[in-house]
């Protein structure tokens, strides 16, 4: 069988009778409701001022005022345009093909726009190079609504008005051309922009361009430009690939700019009994760590070993390893399955920040002749050269800076050395930021000119050699913004728009296109030459490997940075969205915190506990790096982390332009020394603890088994299904027969023939649980969030969750025997107990994500006194808000734990003072769906206004529907295609063909819900060599 | 006997004032009166063989859409044009004012250059004869008198009808009192003669029960009554929960008097050429400021007839409220073009769904075809704009319980029309069976 390995959420799960877990399965609600505390102390009853009577009074007179005042009807006013604009229907949306790029991410969008307002974000399917959908791309519509934007541009604190600001800037900067003038950047990849700059520089021949990426590349790129020429990245294209090895690269996540999991997803899907196999030497564990079918945790200077050993072996020896036997066997067996792949579908990857590895990870690839790796088309959006930033700081101190420019970063927070950056800054007469926000540089500069949301902008972006994007504003500035090139422009004395400067540029740069066509699109690929690279660093991998190698034994834990896919490099961080997504891994939301294995945990006496609601506290430490120190950030206890590794995520701790209720956990960048990610670290245990917003306790399936299933390639591909994936069976007149058999059912079956019946499949293989679902899903449905005290009390509401299941590895084969020897329920717990050991060692990660499984036999429809939740005949089921009285009969008779109650009013009430609390940031909300207000359930529609949406169109054009414009917010946001959707009554649909699919299983199938949310059960390739 | 002898005398009085008043509104009646029509001092002399009738036509049909009698539009007014201009040069105009500018005509050119350079049509289709009509019809002098005292004079007469209703009512009131005094003298005097002639007044019948104790006694009356009572509180109590939030007849007062009667009814506009979003999108649109001026920019006042009913009939001025939509638009009818300063209208929203209902205008009007009217009501014959249908759900309810989807040539239904007439065996089908009472089609 699949699924009778023990998956666990929680180290906590793993102890035996935890009194906590068991409470946990048993009750719904968590909380204990504090009846006796408040009613069982007599004393205090009757000294209480208000008596019974009093009470009544106080219900009646309520009752009353409240009806009275309900009998008065609001006069509601409604103002048309003056002038409507031709393309605008009010209630029907437009969608504007556009770009983000600011720095960190790069990505072609789709816009959907109501009454001129951007409102989601959407994939850009069409587009030709970065089209792939993240959580933070999703989430970066409520950045354009954020009200801690700057509104007007700003002189010394001042707002003042544009004229004055550029009159005064240019005198400044004209009054410093004897001293050089610093040109601070993140990496554009515009070409009108570089040639915007270029332009500043002949007008400005004092001025110097740096281009600085907060989170680091540049020795990837250093490698590239030394092998190719160019400083640019490789591509990869995993969608070719047949073996995978990463040696500590996050590529599912924001490594080297991420973007690569749906090409990774593609290879993943079994086809024609084949599919990827791939192998992960790594640290922390990572969603790619997390997806790979053998996971092995190392820590950093292991990892470096491994690239010279890997590089040994396949190139030729350079420096002696030393790696521990079962290593060495993990590498032997990788390097054999790298080699056989002959068809070139063989590709090594790695994350080390150290030009030598980059440069031995793209001669191993060359060697294997992978065509994963795509040198032809090389990615060109990560330019940063972080070196010369200590020499713009030494320029600083010595005088010899008139003024400082400084567009889209903002190394005064993300700065390893900040300090050394602010103080130096001091030092500089004329300081300009181009800034979105009064962040932690924009405070310290003279100048701070107020730049608009990139969904308010102007732009091209070049993503790769031949990809090309533009960038359109999708709706007039909401304040008074100029963006950075218009301001440019202005300061080269130069009157036209950006605008007309980028059209221009366009129109003589690439012949045979046309820019409306493109502009519609959003992107085009034209091949145009890169330039060379100027300075090429010398690269001797002989010396950089025994360099490599004599790194590794150091003493002290050996810490590893990453961004986390919700929070990014921390400009989102007054993003509520973002903030309350929770880790995929992790599953905590609003922190960062030290990961650390459960041996240096022991050590160190370091502790996680669940409190009784399930809420997730742990110990702090101090973490320091050389002499920089992080006074207090909490641990959690990582399973899957390797022994003597720890990991910190940036981009958080950010205080500046920033609500309160965003300021959360600590800044981590002062450890990026040298701008490398790997560290050695010291931690000392600190007192407190740490109260966190993890939700990876809560909405259990009661204890119930059947949820994921899994198997491996081998058997996937040798055994009968019902071997792998048996129907699970009940008894009927003694006899054992199927649950989906209509001779078991209570319930007589309604004909669902007719008309649509929609389904949804979410492939586990093709999910990396990257969470961009998530985020889509809160965009389009007003899913409100719900801060991190609640979050604490099991009381988040997202309706889609991304479950995560820690199980032990290598136990599959194993445990289909042990599961046959099981006899009886003391046999099944003492076998699962021989697993715990598990948690300390390796393990293997499923995701899973769960909404609402859209039963047609709900258990919650039978169950409302109120019929608030109904079964329509699509296959929905409806939840009505306004029947709904809040009796929660439904959430408790719900075996998957999806529908999420509104314990309070979550819009325009200050005590939750996130977007919905503001005018601006109720902008986003969909007019289509409802804002649900306090007392009422709610959950999955499965995108009714949607599918609602597609049929009346048909209906209105009088057309048939084709397979593929059903579509729900999750569907169409996963790029990965794990999650698709449609209507099963056509029978040469996509989703039709997924419930033939001998993967296809129901969550929990033995209830006899009949979901219409379907998985195909995740198939491991353990096949090795 | 005093008193009798005054009473012929306090009638007499009555009569004598109704009757003064009769008269006089009578006379009141009689002034109003209408004034003849002529060309007062200037007359034209084309005016004397020509047909100003017929010129009104061709006026209306070819000149009307550019020029105004007696205001600036597009082009010029025209009133006492012959006076400005030689009549071979205005046959020439008329017929095709390009060439005549091309040919360099001083006049031309300078009219030209003056307008905007806005190229008037040529009419090479008219006759001399033509325009000699309709340049009598446009020297007809302004009617500005007739309208003014007339419309003034009607309202008066309808006030004095008003007075007279009362003065009516106040003399039956006033006479019933005096009948009633009347009645209880003359009651008062035959009792005294009864008692001085010594007949015998006949005593009342010996008291009862009261009936109200009586009542209070039957148990059985009580508990009917009671359960009466409690129905009827039951009744009058369900009754007024259930209008609670209903606002069936709700009519605003809108900032812009808009009269649905001359736009959609008199002027027979079709509703979607204003509401043109109905079509295809859940809102019906309220109309943007634009598509008003599509017709407004020439309609600056409104016919002399309408006015004056809208003075009489609803107590508004249609052309102040034409001003307000100039003043929203900012468009200065002077200069004939937009200054740029625009106040938005807040328009009183009428027809209010709860947020929790979804409703899609195109869903119902594009799609099944239904007329405005069946929820919005005979909107062509309302002067102010009212709610109509209760727009309830039960409302709602009921009509997707009765009505027939229209499958007709729509590809989209063919299949599922298809085969819900093969399972149930007919041909029609109503929203309802098609699953259009499911809460979540409108619930989301």
């Amino acid at each position: 069988m699949s699924s009778e390995k023990k998956y666990w959420k929680s180290a906590e799960q793993l102890k035996e009778n935890s009194p906590l877990v068991e409470a946990l399965e048993q009750s719904e609600f968590a909380e204990h409701i504090p009846a006796d505390e408040f009613l069982g102390d007599k004393e205090k009853l009757e000294g209480s001022q208000t008596s019974r009577r009093d009470f009544l009074k106080y219900v009646g007179f309520s009752t009353a005022a409240a009806s009275l005042a309900a009998c008065e009807g609001p006069v509601i006013k409604s103002i048309p345009y003056v002038v409507q604009p031709e393309r605008i229907v009010p209630g029907v949306a437009d969608y504007y093909a556009t770009t983000i790029a600011n720095g960190f991410d790069f990505a072609s969008v789709l816009v959907k726009t109501r009454e001129g307002r951007p409102i989601k974000i959407e994939n850009n399917k069409e587009a030709t190079g970065l089209s792939a959908g993240k959580a933070r791309v999703y989430g970066s519509v409520l950045d354009l609504y954020d009200i801690k934007r700057l509104q007007n541009p700003q002189i010394e604190n001042r707002d003042v008005t544009w004229t004055e600001f550029f009159t005064s800037l240019e005198a400044d900067l004209k009054a410093k051309a004897d001293k050089k003038t610093y040109l601070l950047t993140h990496t554009f990849a515009s070409p009108s922009t570089e040639k915007l700059i270029k332009e500043f520089q002949e007008n400005y021949p004092n001025v110097v361009h740096v281009v600085y990426d907060t989170v680091s590349d540049e020795a990837a790129v250093d490698a590239f430009a030394a092998k190719y020429g160019y400083r640019a990245l490789p591509n990869y294209d995993f969608s070719q690939s047949e073996m995978i090895v990463s040696v500590g690269a996050d590529f599912l996540a924001d490594w080297q700019g991420g973007a690569f999991d749906s090409g990774y997803s593609k290879s993943r899907v079994p086809k024609n009994g084949k599919m990827s196999r791939h192998v992960q030497f790594e640290a922390n564990m990572t969603l790619t760590g997390a997806n790979a079918d053998k996971r092995v945790s190392v820590k950093p200077s292991l990892q470096k070993q491994i690239v010279v050993e890997f590089y040994n072996q396949i190139l030729g020896k350079v420096a002696t390893t030393n790696l521990s036997t079962a290593l060495q066997t993990q590498v032997d067996k990788a390097v054999s399955s790298l080699k056989s792949k002959a068809s070139g579908g063989a590709i090594f990857v790695t994350g080390l920040d150290s030009v030598e590895a980059q440069a031995m990870a793209l001669e191993i690839n060359e060697k294997l002749s992978s065509k994963v790796m795509d040198t032809g088309n090389p990615r060109l959006i990560r330019q940063g050269q972080n070196s010369k930033i200590q020499t713009l700081i030494s320029d600083m101190n010595a005088g010899n800076v008139g003024a400082l420019m400084i567009a889209g970063a903002n190394p005064a927070y993300a700065l390893p050395n900040a300090d050394e950056f602010t103080a130096a800054l001091a030092n500089v007469d004329t300081t300009v930021s181009f800034s979105m926000k009064k962040d932690e540089t924009a405070k310290l500069c003279k100048y701070i000119a107020a730049t608009p949301h990139y969904l308010e902008s102007w732009g091209d972006v070049r993503f790769a050699k031949k990809d090309f994007s533009l960038m359109q504003p999708t709706i007039k500035p909401l304040f008074n913004t100029r963006q950075f090139e218009d301001c440019l422009l202005k300061l080269n004395g130069n009157s036209t728009k950006y605008y007309e400067y980028v059209k221009a540029n366009f129109k003589s740069t690439y012949e045979g296109l046309s820019w409306n066509k493109s502009l519609h699109d959003g992107s085009y690929v034209y091949d145009m030459d890169l330039p060379q690279a100027s300075d090429v660093p010398d690269i001797d991998i002989a010396a950089g490997a025994k360099k490599l190698v004599s790194q590794s034994d150091s003493e002290g834990l050996e810490l590893t940075l990453y961004t986390k896919i919700s929070m990014g490099d921390g400009s989102y961080a007054n993003n509520p969205w973002l903030q309350e997504m929770p880790d995929p891994i992790t599953r905590t939301s609003w922190d960062n915190y030290v990961t650390v294995s459960q041996t240096d945990a022991q050590a160190l006496g370091l502790e996680n506990s669940n409190v009784a609601n399930g809420a997730l506290n742990g110990d702090y430490v101090m973490v320091s790096v050389g002499d920089k120190k992080l006074e207090k950030l909490p641990v959690i206890i990582q399973p899957g982390q390797a022994p003597g590794s720890i990991g910190i995520a940036l981009g958080y701790g950010k205080t500046d332009a920033i609500q309160e209720e965003m300021q959360v956990g600590v800044n981590a960048f002062p450890l990026y020394q040298n701008f490398d990610a790997h560290q050695t670290v010291r931690l000392e245990k600190v007192s407190g603890v740490h109260e966190f917003a993890c939700v990876q306790l809560q909405h259990t399936m009661m204890g119930r088994r059947d949820i994921v299933k899994e198997t491996t390639l081998e058997i996937f591909n040798t055994k009968d299904k019902h071997y792998w994936n048996a129907t699970p069976e009940v008894s009927l007149n003694h006899q054992e027969v199927e649950v989906t058999s209509p001779d078991v059912d209570l319930w007589d079956e309604f004909d669902r023939s007719i008309g649509h019946h929609f389904n949804l499949s979410i492939d586990l293989n093709a999910c990396t649980g990257c969470g961009a679902c998530v985020i889509a899903c809160h965009s389009e449905n007003n899913v409100p969030v719900v801060g991190k005290s609640e979050i604490r009390k099991s009381r988040d509401m997202h309706w889609l969750r991304i479950d995560r299941y820690y199980s032990s590895e290598d136990t599959i084969q194993e445990d289909y025997e042990l599961k046959n020897d099981i006899s009886g329920l003391d046999s099944a717990i003492g076998t699962y107990g021989d697993l715990e050991s598990a948690s300390e060692g390796d393990v293997q990660v499923i995701f899973q994500p769960v909404m609402c499984q859209h039963c047609n036999h709900a258990p919650c429809e039978t169950v409302c006194p109120v019929a608030a939740s109904a079964h329509g005949r699509q296959g929905q089921n409806h939840m009505t808000y306004n029947r709904c009285v809040g009796t929660r009969y439904c959430a408790n008779n719900c075996p998957y734990k999806v529908r999420r109650f509104n314990w309070f009013l979550y819009n325009q009430n200050d005590e939750f003072d996130y977007h919905m609390n503001n005018d601006l940031g109720r902008m986003v909300l969909n007019p289509d769906v409802t804002v649900r207000s306090r007392g009422v359930m709610e959950k999955c529609s499965m995108c009714i206004q949607m599918t609602q949406k597609t049929i009346l169109d048909a209906k209105r054009e009088g057309r048939v529907i084709e397979d593929g414009e059903f579509k729900t917010a999750c569907s169409s946001a996963c790029d990965n295609g794990a999650i698709q959707f449609g209507d099963i009554n056509d029978k040469e649909s996509v989703v039709y063909k997924k419930t033939q699919d001998d993967r296809m299983y129901h969550l929990l199938e033995y209830l006899g819900t009949k979901p219409n949310v379907m998985y195909h059960t995740k198939v491991r390739n353990t096949t090795e060599a | 006997m005093k008193k009798s002898m005054e009473r012929p005398f306090i009638l007499k009085h009555f009569l004598l004032v109704s009757l003064l008043l009769f008269t006089f509104l009578t006379f009141a009646q009689d002034t109003a009166e209408g004034e003849s029509s002529g060309y007062g001092s200037y007359v034209p002399e084309v005016v004397l063989n020509s047909d100003p009738a017929k010129g009104k036509e061709l006026f209306n049909s070819l000149c009307a859409a550019c020029h105004k009698r007696y205001k600036n539009a597009t082009g010029p007014s025209l009133h006492r044009v012959t006076e400005r201009r030689e009549m071979d040069w205005l046959y020439e105009w008329i017929k095709n004012s390009q060439e005549l500018i091309k040919s360099g005509d001083n006049q031309a050119v300078e009219l030209y250059n003056e307008w905007n350079k806005v190229a008037m049509n040529a009419f090479p289709q008219l006759s001399n004869q033509d325009i000699n009509d309709i340049l009598a019809y446009v020297e007809e002098p302004k009617p500005e008198p007739k309208v003014a005292v007339a419309a003034p004079a009607g309202a008066e007469t309808q006030g004095g009808a008003g007075i007279s209703t009362e003065i009516v009512l106040g003399l039956l009131a006033v006479v019933l009192l005096v009948l009633s005094v009347i009645l209880y003298l003359v009651n008062k005097t035959l009792n005294r003669f009864a008692e001085a002639n010594g007949i015998p007044i006949r005593a009342d019948k010996p008291k009862g029960k009261p009936i109200w104790v009586a009542f209070a006694e039957n148990q059985f009356l009580i508990f009917v009554a009671v359960i009466f009572l409690l129905l009827a509180v039951a009744w009058g109590g369900y009754g007024f929960l259930m209008q609670v939030g209903v606002d069936q007849g709700y009519a605003p007062i809108q900032p812009i008097h808009y009269s649905h009667r001359i736009h959609a009814g008199e002027n027979q506009i079709e509703c979607k050429y204003c509401h043109s979003s109905a079509r295809v999108s859940k809102h019906s649109g309220i109309p943007s400021l634009n598509v008003c001026m599509n017709c407004h920019k020439q309609i600056a006042e409104v016919a002399e007839e309408t006015q004056a009913e809208g003075k009489k009939e609803y107590g508004v001025d249609y052309n102040a409220e034409i001003q307000k939509l100039y003043e929203a638009t900012g468009w200065d009818t002077s200069t004939q073009s937009y200054t740029g300063e625009t106040k938005p209208v807040k328009w009183i929203r009428i027809h209010n769904l709860p947020d929790f209902a979804y409703f899609n205008h195109s869903q119902h009007v594009s799609v099944a075809g239904i007329e405005c009217q069946t929820c919005h009501g005979p909107v062509e014959t309302y002067e102010i704009q009212k709610q109509y249908a209760p727009l309830t759900m039960g409302w709602c309810i009921n009509c997707h319980r009765e009505s027939k989807i229209q499958v007709g040539d729509n590809a989209y239904y063919e299949k599922i029309h298809e085969e819900l007439s093969e399972k149930y065996g007919v041909e029609e089908f109503t929203v309802a069976d098609m699953g259009g009472l499911e809460c979540g089609k409108c619930h989301y």
